[in-house]
């Protein structure tokens, strides 16, 4: 059946995928809908929706109609979600009122009357979109709806029924932004709605132990979703830092698992009511399996040990904010040195040197793990880095024989860069060829350390002084203006 | 460090053969209370080595666990509480891992597993 899917006008990128993803954990693509664990086991991972759009509404409109097998799936999505305002059962809608309410007397009286029985109680909202209209016009378009027969009782507070009046108007002469919604006015039966109350509860500010590039809340979220965490699963942070998407995954009832580099973030924190687990003890949230350190350079799994994680949600380190570091010193790994010796003596204190990790074989080594270590259908969800600059958006993402890349949300952080959000299926086995390119790769990367780092230093590139950015890539204006001028960080 | 973590940890020293299961060295264990989560557990229960989590319960003090198991065990509600207990609620807070074949000690403190490397095992 269609609904009417509202979202929220933020992150434009983020919204369809979140529903996807949500409506196959819900079961809308299993071929028995009560049964939403065949969708993971039969991995095709191909699963989209069919979407289409309101007349003279642009893809980054707001409203939106979306088909779902059914209403309960529409509500559990909903409710999960945190980009939909609602997701609604349209009585009605029309270019004008005399048009709505033609259309809605029109709308079947057998999926009407159900819901406007005297023994029930109801409400309705006045929601507008692109202008502000004041408390007594929304009771005089409240009123105007007298042609529907509402015999139960009006209860602002806890209403069985929640209907919705929506309004858009044309807005392309109010503030000069490109238009996105032409003048439409819907009427419609609440099925559900996101609920954003979590945001507030775990926004950052509120969070004990906080590093540099903790995740917000409604990032974490909606990387939770993507990677549709849910009790019994267990997910996998391998740069876990403070924890910060991992408390959305709990958050969900999947267990959690962690792993950092740096034994002062996990282990030690800010002190014995400020770390990690105190950032899940906050929330009521259990804790975490296990934090470990371990470097996803040469990770610690044990070899029999495969297809254990039912998800790997993360934000790697790309040298922007903060740079990933990897077991061996730089000079050990310029060629200059050999191997420094630890002498027996001094073993149970040394503390290992390290080197910096470049971003190209920081997300080898994660698809290399995740096709490992993730079961068949499981997600893989991580932030790739993107140059603005680079015509070749959507093009030069990671790919892997094991892997299918499902949606790609980008979330602009400057003038210059974005961050991608990339969610994979995993669709094919572990094969030994696999595992053998693999390690050869791993050793190209270990003989060419310099290079790489080189090639993929994305900190100078965001850095480095405008002027001559700009000289360089005579046409960087073009691409940029390819992004409507409304989007930015938070749309 | 939870038994489950153990069981999927190794010793990555380049060149060792004889890398799992590590051994525990005990200085201080402690039990948390976890959720009893029996999809997880039926979950776990085909992932996990299980000679492996019988031995290091028994390090850690804990000898209810059957010697060998197989999945139409998971039918019962005993088994199913003893195996959460081993997997999940026994913790090694201060320790060691200790590498089967070289004797090298990745130590536990505070719950967290140091498994990083020195320059000359990599």
């Amino acid at each position: 059946m269609w609904y009417l899917c509202v979202f929220y006008h933020r992150l434009l990128d983020y919204r369809k995928p979140e529903v996807e993803s949500l409506a196959e954990l819900f079961g809308a693509f299993s071929k028995d809908p009560t049964n939403s664990a065949d969708v993971q086991t039969n991995g095709s991972g191909s699963n989209s929706l069919e979407w289409k759009l309101p007349k003279h509404h642009h893809p980054d409109s707001p409203f939106h109609f979306v088909n779902l097998p059914s209403e309960e799936i529409a509500r559990n999505v909903a409710n999960r979600s945190i980009l939909v305002k609602g997701i609604f059962e349209l009585w009605g809608e029309g270019s004008s009122f005399e048009e709505l309410e033609e259309s809605i007397k029109s709308y079947p009286d057998d999926r009407k009357l159900p819901y406007l029985t005297s023994d029930t109680t109801f409400k309705i909202a006045v929601e507008t979109f692109g202008k502000v209209i004041s408390f007594e016009e929304q009771n005089e378009r409240i009123r105007s709806l007298s042609y529907i027969p509402f015999k139960g009782r009006v209860n602002l507070k806890n209403p069985d029924h929640t209907f919705w009046l929506i309004e858009t108007d044309d807005y392309d002469s109010n503030n000069g932004l490109p238009p996105i919604v032409g003048r439409r006015i819907f009427f419609g039966r609440e099925i559900g709605t996101a609920d954003r109350k979590l945001l507030p509860t775990y926004q950052l500010k509120s969070r004990t132990y906080l590093g540099p590039t903790a995740m917000d809340a409604e990032m974490a979220f909606l990387m939770a979703n993507q990677a549709q965490a849910k009790s019994g699963r267990l997910v996998y942070d391998p740069f876990v830092g403070t924890g910060s998407i991992l408390v959305a995954a709990a958050h969900y009832g999947a267990m959690t698992m962690g792993a950092d580099i740096d034994i002062r973030v996990v282990r030690d924190g800010r002190g014995p009511d400020c770390n990690v687990w105190s950032n899940f003890k906050q929330y009521g949230l259990p804790m975490p399996i296990a934090l470990l350190r371990a470097d996803n350079n040469l990770p610690p799994w044990r070899s029999g040990l495969k297809e254990v994680f039912d998800a790997i949600i993360c934000d790697p380190p790309y040298g922007v904010r903060a740079g990933g570091r990897k077991s061996g010193g730089r000079k050990l790994l310029k060629g200059v040195i050999g191997p420094y010796t630890v002498p027996d003596d001094k073993r149970t204190g040394h503390i290992p040197s390290t080197a910096p990790y470049s971003l190209v074989e920081c997300v080898h080594d994660l698809l290399d793990l995740a096709a490992k270590m993730l079961v068949m259908g499981g997600r893989l969800v991580y932030f790739y880095p993107v140059l603005r600059e680079d015509e070749s958006i959507g093009t030069t993402f990671p790919e892997h024989p094991c892997f299918k890349l499902v949606a790609t949300s980008e979330q602009m952080l400057s003038y210059r860069y974005s961050r991608v959000l990339l969610t994979m299926v995993k669709i094919g086995p572990y094969t030994e060829d696999i595992a053998l390119a693999a390690r050869i790769k791993h050793l190209e990367f270990k003989e060419n350390h310099l290079k790489w780092l080189e090639e993929g230093n994305l900190h100078s590139a965001v850095f480095s002084p405008a002027d001559n950015h700009l000289k360089e890539a005579g046409d960087t204006r073009i691409s940029k203006e390819s992004k409507a001028r409304y989007r930015g960080k938070y749309v | 460090m939870r038994l489950l973590t153990h069981n999927m940890l190794s010793s990555n020293i380049k060149g060792v053969a004889n890398r799992f299961p590590l051994k525990i060295e005990v200085v201080k264990v402690v039990e948390k209370e976890v959720d009893f989560n029996i999809d997880f557990l039926k979950n776990m229960f085909h992932k996990v080595e299980w000679k492996a989590l019988a031995e290091a319960s028994r390090t850690m003090g804990y000898t209810e666990l059957p010697e060998t198991a197989d999945a139409t065990m998971l039918d019962s509600d005993d088994f199913l509480h003893k195996f959460h207990h081993a997997l999940l609620e026994l913790h090694l807070e201060e320790g060691a891992l200790v590498c089967p074949e070289t004797g090298r000690k990745f130590p536990v403190n505070k719950g967290i597993p140091n498994m990083l490397l020195h320059e000359d095992e990599v």
